[in-house]
């Protein structure tokens, strides 16, 4: 089975979008690719056969503390684990780009290579979204679905960009 | 309507990205969001429910949707509505009407096997088994439990997603009580419309429910309690 991951609209494009945060203003002007409205166009994630490496852009490669993996575990990886990169996924908050590590087909853990931290808003909503949706897919994986109804938070760029690394692993 | 929609489909060898059904579906959903979204001021919905443009004139699948509402809004005292907040918006309907023939045109054109879903709203379509995770309003991140079956729908509404956006017709208010209610059905129109308005009644859910035929629902409350309908255990996976 190929999975494909469609963003159909872009009212929730972005992380942020998974919160009612109304305060929060964009800092930086990043394309939206999840589909803006009239944009008819669907962004099919595609693997990219590109560097690995995180791209460049506006302050994502300042830590933040939190309970998850940030920036890659390439290098820091036991025997028998490899690490998978998704594309970098565009929002409206800025670039999302997330890390799979996997031993024997099985992803043992999720690292965010690249996310918003363009105001303290981000910040505070990456801390707390990173953890559940990283948390999400570990037990999505665990219990063997085939999907999640009533998921509890939407992160189209988050979503976008595990796709693009599930695709890669395949 | 703004979601995220994702196709679970069998690989065609050599078949790009896109194309094919599946880019037929998703064409669908574009025109769907063109036609019916109430925050585009061109679509038929929006010009529509201010009375701007004349049914005849709109596409006629807003007709079949406005009857569609109807039936349901009628089954359901009231608790459906098309007028949510106020104004024309037919989305609780909508979104998994488009879901559901979504997967329909991915049938129509082949395919024995596959999942949409959208938001967490699934149409799963084949003989084989399909598994899906119920997320648990009240820990995030985890599952309340598994939901098996074959060629049927599930859609889950609660409080969980994006904070409370279901309001009790009647009150004006968020329902009481629930944390979250899922409905399994066959089609996800219907299902879908199902666990909304069964939401919004709060308490008097299960007994409506209870008295729906082809549908089966589990629920949360928001002290962690839980009830389903008698029928629900064959889904329990």
């Amino acid at each position: 089975m190929r999975r494909v991951i469609l963003a159909v609209t872009g009212t929730i494009a972005g992380l942020v979008a998974l919160l009612s945060f109304k305060s929060h203003v964009p800092s930086s002007p990043v394309a939206a690719t999840a589909g803006g409205p009239g944009s008819g166009s669907s962004s099919a994630s595609s693997p990219s056969s590109a560097s690995t490496s995180p791209p460049r852009g506006g302050g994502q490669t300042e830590a933040v503390p939190g309970a998850f993996p940030q920036g890659s575990l390439a290098g820091t990886l036991p025997a028998g684990e490899t690490a998978v990169n998704g594309k970098v996924a565009s929002t409206s908050y800025g670039p999302v780009q997330i890390q799979l590590i996997e031993r024997s087909g099985k992803i043992v853990k999720v690292a965010v290579l690249v996310q918003p931290l363009n105001t303290l808003n981000d910040i505070q909503i990456g801390k707390f979204a990173f953890p559940k949706l990283i948390s999400e897919t570990l037990t999505a994986q665990d219990a063997k679905i085939d999907a999640v109804s009533g998921a509890t938070y939407t992160s189209a760029g988050y979503v976008q960009s595990l796709q693009s690394a599930l695709d890669k692993q395949h | 309507m703004g979601t995220v929609v994702s196709f679970d489909v069998p690989a065609r060898a050599g078949e790009p990205r896109g194309d094919g059904p599946l880019g037929r579906a998703v064409r669908w959903l574009h025109w769907v969001d063109a036609t019916f979204s109430p925050y585009r001021d061109d679509s038929d919905v929006s010009q529509f429910g201010r009375g701007a443009r004349p049914l005849a004139q709109c596409a006629p699948e807003l007709a079949e949707v406005l009857e569609a509402c109807a039936a349901i809004s009628a089954r359901s005292g009231g608790y459906f509505t098309t007028t949510p907040g106020g104004s024309f918006d037919p989305s609780g309907y909508v979104k998994g009407w488009a879901i559901e023939r979504a997967a329909a045109i991915l049938t129509a054109a082949g395919s024995a096997e596959h999942s949409v879903n959208g938001g967490g709203d699934v149409q799963c379509t084949g003989e084989r088994v399909w598994r899906v995770g119920i997320a648990d309003p009240l820990r995030p991140g985890r599952l309340a439990l598994v939901v098996t079956g074959q060629d049927f729908a599930v859609a889950t509404s609660g409080v969980a997603e994006r904070g409370a956006h279901i309001i009790d017709p009647y009150t004006g208010q968020p329902p009481a009580g629930l944390a979250s209610l899922t409905v399994v059905g066959a089609r996800l129109a219907e299902t879908d419309a199902y666990a909304t308005a069964a939401f919004a009644m709060g308490s008097g859910a299960r007994d409506w429910l209870e008295g729906l035929d082809g549908f089966e629902a589990f629920a949360i409350t928001a002290a962690g309690a839980t009830w389903q309908t008698s029928g629900f255990a064959r889904y329990a996976g």
